[in-house]
């Protein structure tokens, strides 16, 4: 499924823009809870990527089984609060990192993990998400 | 304070990743993969400049967590990946892989060597 081809208005923006807040700061104090010095396992980043992915197949689930969905929902969700919770830009200077500090082996299970992960986190939402709102 | 500057710099990141999404289908007719490609390279060129050049604090929040992190997603980058499989296009997912790595990492490699 695409992304909606809306055209942006202000109300579509503003709402990207709250959901993009939500979802950051929410990434920010995963961020602080789980704290990786220059080097270390990036955990944080892969908790809030591999959450987001499985939250991603949720939300597609629901707006397939309820296509009546406010029109907001996708963007503001999709692309505001799960693409402010998630990121690739940390994942990609993660594995840099890694590389630069001597942890190839590191590198290439965070980023085997990272994808595969993420892959299978949207397939589990979307099936259970399947499960709970085709049935109703 | 950082969360604040975190806030600012999201509320920037995210509407840009939809309004170059927007663009770039409007001018060239991209697919919605290569928008989420686009926003993940210059989010992640971005990001490797300061963590190269060992910026952090205020600036890191506000430009590296809020407005990397917003700019750039991996939640849609696997619906992407998902769908592809579900599709039986398992060669673009595969292809989609191959970019994120060569060109996203690839990216946050070149701006961390430019400022280190």
């Amino acid at each position: 499924m695409s992304t909606p081809a809306a055209q942006p208005d202000s109300t579509l923006l503003l709402g990207i823009a709250s959901g993009g807040v939500v979802g950051s700061l929410g990434r920010y104090a995963v961020g602080m809870a789980l704290p990786h010095p220059r080097g270390a396992f990036p955990w944080s980043t892969l908790v809030v990527n591999l959450t987001g992915a499985l939250a991603m197949g949720l939300l597609v689930a629901f707006l397939v089984a309820k296509p009546g969905s406010h029109r907001l929902a996708r963007p503001v969700i999709g692309v505001g609060v799960l693409g402010g919770w998630t990121t690739f830009s940390a994942f990609a200077v993660d594995a840099v990192t890694l590389l630069e500090t001597g942890h190839g082996g590191e590198a290439g299970a965070y980023v085997l993990a990272s994808f595969l992960g993420a892959v299978l986190a949207v397939w589990l939402g979307s099936a259970v998400g399947q499960r709970i709102w085709t049935a109703e | 304070m950082a969360a604040l500057l975190v806030a600012l710099g999201a509320s920037v990141g995210a509407p840009l990743r939809y309004l170059i999404n927007h663009c770039l289908r409007l001018r060239w007719d991209t697919t919605p993969t290569t928008g989420t490609l686009t926003v993940n390279v210059i989010g992640s060129f971005i990001l490797g400049l300061l963590a190269g050049g060992a910026i952090d604090g205020n600036w890191m929040a506000l430009v590296g967590t809020g407005f990397c992190g917003a700019l750039t997603t991996f939640s849609t980058l696997a619906l992407e990946l998902q769908d592809a499989f579900t599709d039986e296009r398992p060669r673009d997912a595969v292809t989609n892989v191959a970019l994120s790595l060569v060109l996203g990492v690839g990216a946050a490699w070149l701006g961390w060597i430019l400022t280190s």
